[in-house]
């Protein structure tokens, strides 16, 4: 209803009386104060309520993980036949290669579920749920790069300056918890020692949406948010009393002033207050039995670690937080791929299919979407030196692979094939755009309408482009 | 670029509200005639010119709408869709109010829509004749005259005039005058960006002169404050930061062009020159250093250095962004819609954009930030500002760098001349050796020669394992410069070949303690031992230098392996570079033979040489000249001319000294501060349009070309960025003097007159007060592009001096105060609001410019999110550096102050000109929090029991002014009394914990206050520095 009136007010207001403007423009309700509370379906039934991505920082490699290619075995140090390659353009790193030889994964894959998907060994936790994923292998991008991949992964475009898809969902959808954000980001970095790519905060930024629809980073540590905790020696209680005065003060302010902004300060500092202990509430886990931490693993005692980060994220799904982005970095293999790679499955699959896992058991899964994957692929072929048990791989935007599970996704679902060395999509591409278009779907969303005027145009998430991948819904 | 103002839904709102005024309006004048830009143009825009607009790509059914010829003219059907005066016969109409889905507009999946309300305007239009208006930011101003007003008393100057005229008309009123204290708050914040003390405040309330206003104007204008103060909008503009933006987000070095910007505003630079300076100072003649500084503006932008980048890419991406960037600050348009296509809404096609491309297509920069030379900490083009110190000494390095480097040629020279004769000694003189009498020798445990043997060593047969031997003798020469050992067979079988490893074999001076130096506590003579420098030497006749080394492996991991046939000998050559002491001490020289099986019978012998190093020449560089000199090539030459200079001693002394001034040089080029600038090539880059934006799709090539619906260039102008600087300030230009009063308006009544300042466009909201800002604009033209004297106009008009405060019906009326029947009120940028605390604690240090500073920053937000680990941590910095003013903080791209941002600060990646204003409940953590303001409370506590009289009533209102300026209201000290006494009781049952909270912060506390008190009356700082008021200019 919220969304109908945002729309209503930002497309037309010629024939909305005064009056009617006068109901709208109750200022508690209307400036910058509580956010929406209930869910709201503005354009069509949603069958998610709320979206936790799992970003996989730096762009793992599907060869290994998801992108079973048994031929290559044989093709082992073999060139890449230039019909392959076609003209593709390749980073500064490789492009001055004397050979692009074939480097066949160093990890078997098997069949799992009832559906048979090919996973790889290097997933053994994630395997236990192939048949509530639905595997997409054929997800492309226009970017070679990780900075202006990312940013495009995030906000549908290359060049900074655009909402990302949290900002998008929080401007669209509001928040369902009056106590914390609609949009919560959460980083690990890697527990090897490897090449993490660096992330800004522009990534989860509201670009040209107003900034409350911008994600707020949850850190490890005594202020979960920014400036949390009251200084030492403010006891909650002092809190409280100095935040009554203030409230007294500034109610006299806004007697005298008649500002409404005024109102509106007061409710913020009321609801800094409710943050304050929802917040620590959220993230103290002493409360979560033992069978949690065994499930997650040993890592999710540790704060700030990936695992750690997916039983936040189940505590945040619990309590209504739209779109949950945990950010884990680190796949950036150029070199010493499969030891590299090998490290990061370590921090990621338990945790991942511990966070399938207790969402299924406590019947979130069922409204909740959770996406896993990184901003592009990796290449066939080996950039630096390539041994039978040893390479790396270069950036590969043609084709990569990611998962989605939960809220009306088929599971058991391998979906887009590529070419037989992993690098030409052939059959059922998948843009970014397309991806955003079929969260959004998920959503309630139709990706078209879903828009906002900036400089005279209507920006949407997915520009001029995307279309929702209807194979894949449940 | 961001914008929309405070919080979406309100700023829906708040259009709406907007429109609604002028439907209002509109509905008084329902018989007067329809107005294309008031009337039709936004229908159009709005629902028709995505299809029929300028966009060629894009246009349907070959119908252009937003001009009258091209809409006049017959479409695809045939029919011309106008017919003006006929609107039966306006096919325009018919589509737009048919029933048929197929047919309909606009098109069903638009989902756009036109009102009853709309089509009826449409229809009087065509019906009226259909006639157009050129677009009203394009139309040059013309000076209009201030409109005459009922209340004649009230206008100050010529903006109150158009103001009241319009609120006449909408038969409101103005609000009466604010209150001096509110004004001089208003005034110091709008000027300086800092609060007001005191006794500024005092002396304003005590001036009952008529001009008491205009001086304190005056004063603040003359403040070097004021600069920085404007400084902060125009970072935001031109995107200043401290970091490159991309990847690992590498620093930069920019201040010294932000102090430039801050100096300009100070000695208030005609707008017109600091427009030409920063666009293209590098270009005027004879450009100072200053000029060249200004020219950072256009390097503010974003450099990638990922590896692995294509360059091209992302030169075009600056480039793109210069022309962005200089649409929006100058022209208000938005061109990057036209970087990939014709703009969808405003007349400039895709060549306008590339036309612009060109003037800034010719840096000398690189795609990929070039960071090749160690002191670079910018990427090329930049310049260096050394300080006089620094110049003097790098001077004098210079100067000795070129002495030596002198020096070393005279040496060469000298080379050059005895070269002859030093070839016939190397060719022609034996080498003579002189054996080492020994005195003793050892294997293992067993002594082979007690003493004075002038013989070689004999070795036994050696059994298979490891053997160690050493030999002690005299140096039988002074000056040695080679030692030579000889292995020689002495098996009775002289067809027998044998191999003897060799290996750990080194040479010890065994130094003994001069007589005159005190023993070691153990009574023993203290014995240091000096070892010689050994270098294998490849000297004919002796194993090769890569052999003969192995043996000085001290790890034993390798070995010489010395192959003797029958009674042949072999010899090893080691140059020797004693150490300059006692020439006549004992030697030690001591091997290892690891033998793999066991060893026949072999003597070894120890010669030494004193021959001239240099003149000891490996194989290579004999064979070279025994070739007559004009058969070497000029490699041999270079062989032969390495070999002695390596053998010089003053050679090596003269290379060692210019290494480490080279070093020094480096050192201080390291502490002379540079600035991005820009530069121009010899030969301009060949532009072409780029087809859908894409860096690798090349177009048509255009040369530098201003936007054709713009007026041209004038004649006699450089094509290059210079000519465009003077294209912008020509007062034939409609745009840049309209676009900035635009924007100096905002930074003070908090909208624009233009509230849209990003977009004087179609699409961007129309002037609330077009003749006014016509007339500021004319006005800030003749002026000379004062910008002072444009600031003081706009804050001594009686419009500016009006009270804010509202009523319900006022915020009805006009809640986003567009038509100004109130003063402005609204919260403070985050700068601002950091500041005023400083100022009210007396901890700001007010020093201008110089490097960025990291002040107080919550610990862990970088390590998450930053590559590397150099870079990875926020030092908070010492002293004054945390407590500067905010628009010193450091500011890095990839994670800005993170209270800067909750106050709604852009990311700095693009060209902002127009900061939202939100108010949300992390900005009142920041506020109760954060450090910055707990020490500030702290501070202001104690200036209050200091300052502030004894009683704890005077300490609360001199408070309360140090943060609001005004008096505190009796229901208002009733409040603080009561929190007090509240606090001080709890704090002095706990004061342990009002300790903790006085810790809080760099500066120390001053307990002399008491703790418990000292505590309670931060408190009430704290709540203070978090009212509504405080954080709001009103």
């Amino acid at each position: 209803m919220l969304i109908a009136r945002r729309q209503f007010l930002s497309r037309t207001a010629t024939g909305l009386g005064v009056a009617a403007l006068a109901s709208l423009l109750n200022p508690s309700l209307l400036i910058g104060g509580s956010p929406t509370t209930g869910f709201t379906s503005p354009h069509f039934a949603p069958k998610a309520r709320r979206v936790i991505w799992l970003t996989q920082a730096g762009a793992p490699s599907q060869l290994e993980l998801f992108d079973y290619k048994p031929g290559l075995k044989d093709r082992f140090d073999q060139d890449l036949p230039g019909s392959i390659r076609g003209g593709q353009r390749l980073t500064g790193m490789t492009s001055g290669q004397a050979r692009f030889p074939v480097a066949p994964s160093v990890y078997t894959f098997r069949q799992h579920g009832q559906s048979g998907m090919w996973l790889s060994e290097l997933l053994p936790h994630l395997s236990r749920y192939a048949d509530d994923l639905c595997l997409v292998r054929s997800l492309h991008t226009e970017a070679i790069n990780h900075d202006p991949a990312m940013t495009l992964l995030q906000t549908g475009h290359q060049i900074a300056g655009r909402p990302s898809l949290g900002s998008w969902l929080s401007y669209g959808l509001g928040s369902e918890n009056q106590n914390l954000p609609a949009f919560v980001v959460m980083i690990s970095r890697p527990s090897g020692p490897t090449n993490a790519q660096p992330l800004h905060e522009r990534m989860w930024g509201s670009g040209f949406l107003p900034p409350r629809y911008q994600g707020v980073r949850f850190s490890p540590g005594r202020d979960p948010v920014l400036f949390l905790s009251d200084p030492p020696g403010v006891t909650s209680s002092r809190r409280r009393a100095m935040l009554d005065d203030l409230k007294a003060l500034n109610k006299m302010k806004a007697d005298d002033w008649q500002d409404p902004e005024t109102q509106a300060r007061i409710d913020q500092y009321e609801m800094a207050f409710r943050i304050q202990s929802a917040v620590p509430e959220l993230a103290d886990l002493s409360r979560e039995p033992e069978s949690v931490f065994d499930l997650y693993g040993p890592e999710s005692r540790k704060p700030g670690t990936f695992a750690a980060n997916c039983l936040l994220a189940r505590r945040l799904a619990e309590r209504g937080v739209r779109f949950i982005q945990l950010y884990h970095r680190g796949w950036d293999q150029h070199d010493n791929l499969p030891n590299g790679i090998k490290s990061q499955c370590h921090d990621t699959d338990q945790p991942s299919a511990a966070l399938l896992g207790d969402l299924k058991a406590r019947g979130l899964l069922e409204d909740t979407l959770v996406i896993w994957g990184g901003e592009f692929g990796r290449t066939v072929f080996s950039q630096g030196k390539l041994t039978k048990d040893n390479y790396g791989r270069d950036h590969h935007p043609r084709c990569f692979s990611v998962w989605i599970a939960g809220a009306g996704v088929r599971g058991g679902m391998t979906y887009g094939e590529t070419d037989d060395y992993s690098y030409n999509i052939v059959r059922d591409p998948v843009h970014i755009h397309d991806l955003n278009a079929t969260i959004l779907h998920l959503l309630g969303l139709e990706h078209t309408r879903l828009t906002y005027r900036h400089q005279g145009r209507d920006f949407r998430l997915t520009d001029i482009h995307g279309s929702v991948v209807r194979d894949i819904l449940g | 670029m961001r914008l929309a103002g405070y919080d979406l839904i309100r700023s829906s709102v708040i259009r709406a509200c907007g429109r609604l005024l002028v439907l209002a309006m509109l509905a008084n004048v329902a018989a007067a005639p329809v107005r294309f830009n008031r009337d039709i143009r936004p229908i159009l825009a709005e629902n028709c010119l995505a299809c029929h607009g300028p966009d060629q790509g894009q246009r349907k059914g070959a119908l252009r709408l937003d001009q009258r010829t091209e809409a006049l003219q017959p479409a695809k059907s045939g029919q011309p869709a106008i017919a003006p005066g006929n609107p039966s016969k306006s096919p325009l109409l018919h589509r737009i109010n048919t029933q048929d889905a197929d047919d309909v507009m606009p098109p069903i999946e638009s989902q756009k829509k036109l009102s009853t309300a709309q089509k009826d305007l449409l229809q009087r239009w065509i019906k009226e004749g259909a006639n157009y208006e050129a677009h009203w930011a394009f139309i040059p101003p013309q000076r209009p005259k201030p409109p005459a007003v009922k209340q004649r008393r009230w206008p100050r100057n010529a903006i109150d005039h158009f103001i009241l005229a319009r609120l006449e008309a909408e038969r409101l009123r103005p609000s009466p005058e604010a209150e001096r204290v509110t004004l001089i708050r208003r005034l110091s914040l709008d000027l300086t960006g800092l609060p007001p003390a005191p006794q500024e405040v005092d002396s304003f309330l005590n001036d009952h002169a008529p001009d008491a206003y205009e001086r304190v104007v005056d004063r603040l204008l003359r403040s070097e404050h004021y600069g920085e103060r404007m400084a902060i909008d125009w970072l935001d503009a031109a995107r200043y930061a401290d970091s490159n933006g991309y990847q690992v987000d590498r620093d930069r070095e920019m201040y010294a062009w932000r102090d430039w910007v801050i100096r300009a505003f100070n000695t208030n630079k005609r707008f017109d020159e600091f427009t030409v300076e920063q666009l293209a100072g590098d270009l005027l003649p004879n450009s100072t250093l200053d000029q060249r500084i200004a020219t950072g503006f256009h390097r503010n932008h974003m450099v990638n250095e990922e590896g692995g980048i294509i360059p091209e890419e992302f030169l075009a991406d600056y480039c793109a962004d210069r022309v962005e960037t200089t649409a929006t600050v100058w022209l208000a348009q938005t061109f990057n819609c036209a970087r990939c296509h014709d703009h969808k809404f405003d007349p400039f096609t895709q060549r306008d954009f590339y036309g612009l491309f060109a003037f800034f297509h010719n840096v000398t920069e690189k795609g990929i930030g070039d960071y090749s030379a160690n002191i670079r900490r910018n990427n090329p083009p930049m310049i260096q500002l050394p300080t006089p110190e620094l110049e003097a000494k790098r001077t004098n390095l210079k100067r000795e760098q070129s002495t030596s480097k002198e020096q070393l040629e005279t040496l060469m020279s000298g080379q050059l001349a005895t070269q002859a004769e030093w070839e016939q000694q190397v060719l022609n003189a034996p080498i003579l050796w002189t054996r080492a009498p020994i005195d003793t020798a050892t294997l293992g445990s067993n002594t082979l020669v007690q003493a004075k043997a002038d013989q070689p060593v004999a070795f036994p047969a050696l059994p298979k394992g490891r053997h160690v031997a050493s030999i002690e003798f005299a140096l039988p020469i002074s000056n040695a410069t080679a030692l030579r050992i000889v292995l020689t067979a002495t098996s009775t079988n002289a067809t027998e070949s044998i191999s003897i490893p060799l290996t750990e074999l080194s040479l010890n001076r065994l130094a003994l303690a001069k007589p005159d130096e005190p023993k070691s506590a153990t009574g023993t003579n203290a014995v240091s031992a000096t070892p010689w420098t050994l270098r294998a030497a490849e000297i004919p006749g002796s194993l090769t230098a890569a052999n003969a080394t192995m043996a000085l492996d001290s790890k034993g991991k390798k070995s010489a392996t010395v192959k003797l046939d029958g009674s042949a000998a072999t010899s090893a050559i080691y140059e020797l570079e004693p150490k300059g002491d006692d020439a006549k001490a004992p030697l030690r020289l001591q091997w290892t033979i690891p033998a793999d099986s066991a060893l026949p019978a072999f003597t070894i012998d120890v010669a030494f040489t004193d021959r001239p190093s240099d003149t000891l020449v490996p194989g290579n560089v004999r064979s070279i000249i025994t070739k007559p000199s004009n058969a070497r090539t000029a490699e041999e030459k270079k062989q032969v001319s390495d070999f002695r200079t390596a053998k010089s001693p003053e050679h090596k002394i003269l290379t060692t000294r210019l290494g480490a001034l080279g070093k020094q040089v480096d050192e201080v080029d390291l502490q002379i501060p540079t600035a991005l600038v820009m530069e121009e090539l010899p030969a301009p880059r060949t532009t072409h349009i780029l087809i859908r934006g894409a860096y690798d799709r090349q177009g048509d090539v255009v040369t530098p070309q201003t936007p054709g619906p713009l007026p041209p260039m004038a004649t006699g102008l450089p094509r290059n960025r210079l000519g465009l600087a003077r294209w912008l300030t020509d007062p034939a230009n409609p745009l840049p003097a309209r676009v900035m009063v635009n924007r100096f308006w905002q930074s003070i009544y908090g909208t624009g007159l233009v509230p849209t300042a990003e977009d004087f466009g179609i699409k961007g909201e129309p002037p609330s007060h077009p003749e006014l800002l016509d007339w500021l604009a004319t006005e800030f033209v003749e002026s000379g592009w004062d910008v002072k004297a444009m600031m003081r106009l706009l804050v001594t008009s009686a419009t500016y001096r009006q009270s804010s405060k509202l009523t319900p019906k006022s915020f009805e009326r006009d809640p986003q105060n567009r038509l100004l029947a109130r003063g402005p009120r609204f919260r403070l940028q985050g700068e601002f609001v950091r500041d005023q605390a400083l100022v009210a604690s007396g901890l700001l240090v007010r020093k201008i410019g110089g490097p960025s500073v990291r002040p107080y920053h919550p610990p862990g937000l970088y390590e998450q999110v930053v590559a590397g680990s150099s870079a990875s941590t926020y030092v908070v910095g010492q002293g004054e550096d945390l407590h500067r003013r905010s628009l010193y903080t450091y500011w890095k791209r990839s994670v800005p102050n993170p209270a800067m941002l909750l106050f709604d600060a852009p990311f700095r990646e693009s060209c902002a000109v127009r900061r939202p204003r939100t108010n949300t409940p992390l900005q009142a953590l920041n506020l109760m929090n954060d450090p910055t303001f707990v020490e500030a409370a702290r501070l202001i506590a104690e200036r209050a029991m200091r300052e502030g009289g004894d009683r704890s009533e005077t300490r609360l209102i001199y408070a309360f002014r140090l943060i609001t300026a005004r008096p505190l209201h009796p229901k208002e000290m009733a409040v603080l009394q009561s929190g007090l006494a509240r606090y001080r009781q709890q704090f002095s049952k706990d004061l342990g914990g009002a300790e903790q909270l006085l810790k809080v912060g760099a500066t120390p506390a001053d307990l002399t206050l008491g703790v418990a008190e000292l505590a309670a009356y931060t408190t009430i700082a704290s709540t203070l520095l978090n009212l509504d008021e405080v954080v709001t200019k009103e």
